[in-house]
């Protein structure tokens, strides 16, 4: 529980977080050094831990661990059993199953090395890394409150979204509940049976709490500030959106910046319009609207410098550096080599990273916690109960290894 | 305020209409209620004062309903968000947003109204229904009736003139549906809504109540006061029962009014008889029982003895840990401490033999179903039971309530649907049998035909365990009492001790004649007798 008056200091616009995550996640994507995706792992975690709120959705970040976990372990699986034996460090070696003439190129089971294993967990952590950095952005920032913030024109859109982001963990504990159910009536069905038997009361829950939803949405207003006069704004932001796509086009094929450069800024400028327009029609109105200060721009560029870092580095030629530059940049050690396995190197540039994306612990402050916990957690006790509180299976209160331990 | 004229509801499919020719006019300030048997209509009388009746569920409406004037066929519900406010069964369903004070300033920023008034206008609302210390917090975390109270605050941001409420207390304990009923009260009296409120439970509700409109089931709708209705209805509050019973033409609405008519006539009921100690053989102990859930320990060291034919009601707050005690005696959660059914440990059986020593109705009954007619479930539960074919069938049928095999199961009233999965569950031949919260959206007609059930299965040598937060069906039919709180079990003994002892779970009857120990009109029937 929050106390009044902390709001203020604590949080950050939800938008800048995700700006900070998926920045970070593009810089990752640029790379497959074990070594900086650890440690930017370490720092986003790090971040997360320390700067989530206490409320429900803040301790997902658990979840999306799981999921790169899973994601390293099915991709070493396959890896092992049927991927490619290059390199000579034999670690251990699988009865090999000799297949046909016409399946040649796929092995099954054989030597397994070392060099195929390290390349296969260098590119699942790169995926799971990225995944990672979505999770943060999700614990730190309610995706409900980034919605709030985007263009009235995309209303309807991130309506939908917020409705399907209802959905989904409703399901999960529908699903949870009517699982529990069925031992009670002794059903210990397995498989295409038990789906039916599970599915068939979940998704008439699921329905039926959808249409209380909108419902609900349709008795309190919902749709009805609409309908004002919107002519002009979607061709306007159709040509506008053509001249930029062709302005970006034109500016990384063709030598002609100078054109390819206006076409692009008006275009942007035109689809900025346009979106405003549309927007004008709608006039739904902003409770408490989250201001955007200069931290919320320190996050976002901490992030976007983290990337621009990476992709930079990477986009550099190695051939057209000099000798210096090149200790110090050392476009190389992003992609480590892996046959033959050699200790990946971490370079300043990559430090630099790091730093970056820990920033925003320097820019925000840490949620004051309670002294005492005021009201009991017994959400999962309520799962028990119909109606109950959407409790999505991976989200469990209390978790030991990432329960915040600063306090102030 | 609000009037119904000549309004007729057909919905798409039905044979007959749902509501046939009613006419109303209801003034503004009134708090009335709306009263009567399940599916009898009481909701689609609520949605059309809104226009969700038919605007969203469809079906054909004639004749006209209006609202302050504005007539519900022109205007959608989204038009009239500022002038009803309606709130739904479940809250929890209705909520958008995520916290508190979002879901407060929801409405007023889907209308456009502007950040400064919408601040003050959150604060107002906020103070207004004593929320304010919980207006950062999520929703999924509230109780029950915090989240009622949210839900009707929601709404009432929006400032409208008329107050829409569906079943507000029907899932809460009776402090909590208290604390709402006179949140509710307030707004009536002090700030001059008009407020319609559909209701089960009529015990604390009518003595605030103006006007009644009561919905015999044929369609049509009487209005008029709640004294005069209530002396006819069907529906049958324990006072009506008392006014009935002593001959009073104006039905009390109240517990002081009872109470001193009572007095004046001098009506004193013979106290009842505590019911024996249980001497039957212990077919459930348990002891130490203790259930977590991470930090929480949601039940903590319960020791409890079931005996033979015994009818035992559970009762405590929302969250005291009720739910959780009888998955654990069920052994479908894990816990810790010794629960012996019979000389085994349901806890250590499969799924199909755990049955068959205790089963368990949970709160949710149709979770359990998924075939699509009422005889493909009995059939089904006579193969997962192992009996033979029609057990469960002739087991529906013996429990008497009239349940068309061949219809949905989806498409049953509360009242059917909790006696089929109760066949269901019988059909193992269990010697104990828990029902978790049976009687919430029960109509006091099912509760009655609920009450003959349980009565006949103890009789037959069930041992009967009932969570619920119903006062006044755990008097009716139950022998002892188990009272929780916090997880654990504060006192235990017989139903007439321990309720005619305690302010909180006293039923009317009680508190009418006390100190003489009556639980329920019937008692009061024979005591006069």
């Amino acid at each position: 529980m929050v106390a009044e008056g902390t709001e203020e200091l604590t949080s950050l616009h939800p938008l800048a977080w995700w700006c900070w995550a998926i920045a970070l996640g593009l810089a990752v994507s640029g790379t497959t050094n074990p070594l900086l995706l650890a440690l930017v792992a370490t720092a986003v975690v790090a971040v997360v831990v320390l700067r989530r709120s206490g409320a429900p959705w803040a301790r997902s970040v658990r979840a999306y661990l799981v999921l790169g976990a899973v994601v390293i372990g099915i991709r070493v699986v396959f890896q092992v059993l049927i991927g490619s034996s290059a390199g000579e460090t034999v670690l251990f070696t699988l009865p090999e199953v000799p297949l046909p003439e016409w399946a040649a190129g796929i092995r099954l089971g054989g030597a397994v090395t070392a060099e195929a294993v390290a390349f296969a967990v260098y590119d699942a952590l790169r995926l799971a890394v990225m995944l990672l950095c979505i999770g943060a952005a999700n614990s730190l920032a309610n995706p409900r409150q980034a919605l709030r913030s985007v263009p009235a024109a995309l209303y309807e859109a991130s309506v939908a979204v917020v409705i399907a982001l209802s959905v989904a963990p409703q399901l999960i504990e529908s699903a949870q509940r009517v699982h529990r159910a069925r031992r009670l009536r002794g059903d210990s069905a397995k498989g295409l049976r038990a789906l039916g038997a599970v599915a068939l009361p979940v998704l008439t829950d699921a329905i039926e709490r959808s249409l209380a939803l909108a419902a609900g949405m349709e008795a309190r207003g919902f749709g009805r500030t609409r309908g004002l006069d919107t002519a002009g704004s979607l061709p306007l932001m159709l040509v506008a959106s053509m001249a930029a796509t062709l302005g970006a086009f034109l500016l990384l094929s063709t030598p002609w910046w100078a054109p390819a450069t206006a076409l692009l800024v008006g275009g942007i400028a035109g689809v900025g319009l346009g979106l405003r327009l549309a927007g004008r029609r709608l006039q739904v109105t902003h409770y408490r609207p989250h201001p955007w200060r200069a931290r919320e721009t320190a996050v976002a560029a901490s992030g976007l410098l983290a990337a621009a870092l990476v992709l930079g580095v990477g986009w550099l030629d190695p051939a057209a550096l000099s000798d210096a530059a090149l200790a110090w940049l050392a476009p190389a050690a992003l992609f480590p080599t892996t046959n033959p396995l050699v200790w990946p190197d971490l370079t300043p540039v990559m430090l630099v990273v790091v730093a970056l994306a820990l920033a925003p612990l320097w820019f925000t402050r840490a949620r004051r916690l309670p002294a005492v916990e005021t009201v009991r957690r017994d959400r999962r006790v309520r799962s028990l109960r119909a109606g109950a509180a959407p409790v999505p299976a991976a989200v469990r209160p209390a978790e030991a290894l990432l329960e915040p331990e600063v306090v102030g | 305020m609000i009037r119904f004229e000549d309004v007729s509801l057909t919905y798409p499919g039905a044979d007959a209409p749902t509501l046939h020719r009613v006419s109303l006019a209801l003034p503004e300030g009134d708090l009335c209620l709306v009263v009567g048997s399940t599916g009898c209509g009481k909701s689609t009388l609520l949605g059309a004062i809104n226009g969700l009746v038919p605007h969203f569920t469809g079906g054909t409406l004639r004749g006209r309903v209006t609202v302050a004037g504005l007539d519900t066929a022109a205007h959608r519900p989204r038009d009239l968000a500022d002038l009803v406010g309606y709130v739904g069964q479940d809250p929890l369903r209705g909520f958008v947003t995520d916290t508190v004070e979002d879901e407060i300033a929801y409405g007023m920023e889907q209308l456009g109204i502007d950040p400064v008034a919408m601040r003050k206008r959150v604060e107002e609302t906020l103070d207004l229904l004593g929320i304010a210390d919980l207006r950062r917090r999520p929703l999924v975390e509230l109780s029950g009736g915090q989240q009622q109270r949210v839900a009707i605050a929601a709404v009432l941001a929006a400032q409208p003139k008329v107050l829409v409420l569906d079943e507000p207390t029907s899932a809460l304990d009776p402090t909590a549906a208290q604390d709402v009923l006179s949140a509710i009260t307030t707004l009536v009296h002090e700030v001059g809504l008009t407020v319609v409120l559909a209701e089960h439970r009529l015990e604390r509700v009518m003595q605030a109540a103006d006007s009644m409109i009561w919905l015999p089931g044929d369609g049509s709708a009487r209005f008029g006061t709640p004294r005069d209705l209530l002396a006819e209805s069907t529906v049958t509050p324990p006072l009506a029962a008392l006014a009935r019973i002593a001959g009073w033409s104006q039905v009390p609405l109240s517990v002081r009014e009872a109470r001193r008519r009572a007095q004046a006539e001098h009506l004193a009921p013979a106290p009842v008889r505590p019911a024996p100690e249980p001497d039957g053989e212990v077919v459930l102990r348990a002891r130490g029982v203790e259930v977590r859930f991470g930090e929480l320990a949601a039940v903590r060291g319960v020791d409890l003895d079931v005996h033979r034919g015994t009818v035992t009601a559970l009762l405590g707050r929302n969250g005291a840990g009720k739910s959780s005690l009888l998955w654990a005696l069920q052994g479908a959660l894990s816990c810790a401490g010794e629960i012996d059914v019979a000389g085994a440990d349901p806890r250590r059986l499969a799924a199909a033999e755990a049955r068959r020593l205790v089963t368990l109705v949970p709160q949710t009954a149709a979770d359990l179903l998924y075939l699509p007619t009422v005889a493909a479930e009995c059939a089904q539960a006579d193969t997962e039971s192992a009996a033979a074919p029609g057990t469960t069938a002739a087991l529906l049928a013996s429990l008497g309530v009239d349940v068309p095999g061949g219809r949905d199961p989806r498409d049953l009233s509360e009242g059917q649907r909790l006696a089929l999965v109760l066949a269901i569950q019988l059909a193992a031949r269990p010697p104990v049998v828990l029902l978790d919260e049976p009687t919430r959206g029960l109509d006091y007609r099912s509760k009655s035909e609920l009450h003959r059930i349980v009565a006949g299965l103890a009789a037959d040598g069930i041992a009967i365990v009932i969570s619920t937060h119903d006062v006044e069906f755990a008097a009716l039919a139950s022998e002892r009492l188990l009272l929780m709180a916090d997880g654990e079990l504060i006192a235990e003994g017989t139903t007439a001790a321990l309720l005619t002892s305690s302010p909180a779970y006293a039923p009317q009857m009680a508190k009418v004649f006390a100190p003489v120990p009556v639980l329920t009109p019937s008692d009061v029937a024979r005591g006069l007798g």
